[in-house]
């Protein structure tokens, strides 16, 4: 009974240790990492930028496939608007194989990603973020010269059929940022694959 | 005749073996009661997929702390979130693989933003991810359990 509850205490503990886990309202950090061509970059990279599209992605994970057409889409529609992409791959390629950095620059190619794939080798940047899987999105503004997460969670509400979306809840966020609105839906969660942390 | 029925207890399995093959598919709220049980059991609900590794990986410890728990007042379901064009080319065949067909539900209900927090406030989604839950409270674990951990879970929560 006694070994039970220490063992119940241990996991419980072992459930509450992870880093900071932003927030909606929360102040974002900049970071740098290597992106799949070789090059390090920075949020501070992109001096004209309102905000940014930071997405938690992986090569291996089915749910992040279903979504690789529709991040290119936002990609696109919103980089001119000033919220570009920014796709960071948190995985551990040890646990992974297909998300090593050599099979980012390959998917990469293959879809034609037209933004930054940045590989996250130490997780520090998804543990600041609070990233749990992928795919995860974090909307962040900029607002007098710091990054503040605007809205965390999923793209849409329909992983398996982007035709039945009813609500696309990133582009929705970034018309409210737009038009100088609060963000109306700041947080939603979807089902993902777990990141696999490094031991 | 021995042979005859030995042929028919043949057939017999193979009917069997075929009916256990069908899976069950429900969207969340067909699923909702059995989150929400108040009886005398402990109710282990796995949300896990075939294409999520560290499920596949727990899985054998689920089913052995299934069968080692089998006459005891526990009951354990599993929530597939595998993709429903995918129930022939990958469920079936590792549900078949794994006996646990009795066990499976598969969740199709693509909007999880409108059901993660109705099966437990900390979940970000993320799987492998158990409610183990009886009348008295819930327990949720966002992590791969082993078998150890959930016969201790399990046995804390019958005390």
């Amino acid at each position: 009974m006694k070994r039970a509850v220490v063992f119940l205490l241990a996991l419980a503990f072992v459930n509450v240790v992870s880093a900071q886990d932003y927030s909606p309202g929360d102040k974002a950090m900049d970071f740098e990492l290597k992106n799949i061509d070789d090059s390090m970059v920075s949020l501070s990279d992109y001096p004209d930028a309102n905000g940014f599209i930071v997405i938690f992605t992986t090569n291996h994970c089915p749910y992040a496939k279903a979504y690789e057409d529709r991040i290119i889409e936002l990609d696109k529609k919103f980089k001119s608007h000033g919220y570009p992409v920014i796709a960071i791959n948190p995985n551990d390629p040890v646990a992974y194989p297909a998300d090593s950095f050599e099979k980012m620059k390959v998917r990469a190619e293959e879809k034609g990603f037209t933004f930054p794939y940045l590989i996250d080798e130490t997780q520090d940047v998804a543990k600041t973020y609070g990233a749990t899987k992928t795919p995860h999105v974090f909307l962040l503004e900029r607002e007098n010269g710091a990054l503040m997460v605007k809205y965390i969670g999923a793209i849409d509400d329909n992983y398996r059929d982007a035709k039945a979306v009813k609500k696309k809840y990133v582009e929705d966020a970034i018309a409210s940022l737009k038009a100088g609105e609060s963000v109306d839906v700041k947080e939603t969660k979807a089902i993902g694959c777990s990141i696999k942390w490094k031991d | 005749m021995k042979r005859l029925i030995g042929v028919m207890f043949f057939l017999l399995v193979l009917f069997f073996n075929g009916q256990s093959q069908e899976i069950k598919v429900s969207d969340f709220e067909g699923l909702e009661p059995a989150l929400y049980k108040s009886n005398d059991t402990t109710y282990v609900i796995n949300f896990w997929a075939t294409w999520c590794k560290p499920c596949v990986e727990e899985m054998p410890g689920f089913l052995e702390a299934a069968t080692a728990m089998k006459s005891e007042k526990v009951r354990f379901i599993f929530v597939s979130l595998d993709f429903p064009g995918q129930i022939d080319a990958r469920l079936k065949p590792f549900v078949k693989k794994h006996d646990m067909a009795d066990m499976v539900i598969l969740l199709d209900d693509p909007d999880s933003n409108s059901w993660i927090e109705k099966v437990h406030p900390q979940w970000s989604g993320a799987i492998p991810a158990t409610l183990i839950y009886n009348s008295v409270d819930r327990d949720f674990y966002e992590k791969p359990l082993s078998y150890n951990d959930l016969i201790n879970i399990i046995e804390h929560k019958m005390e």
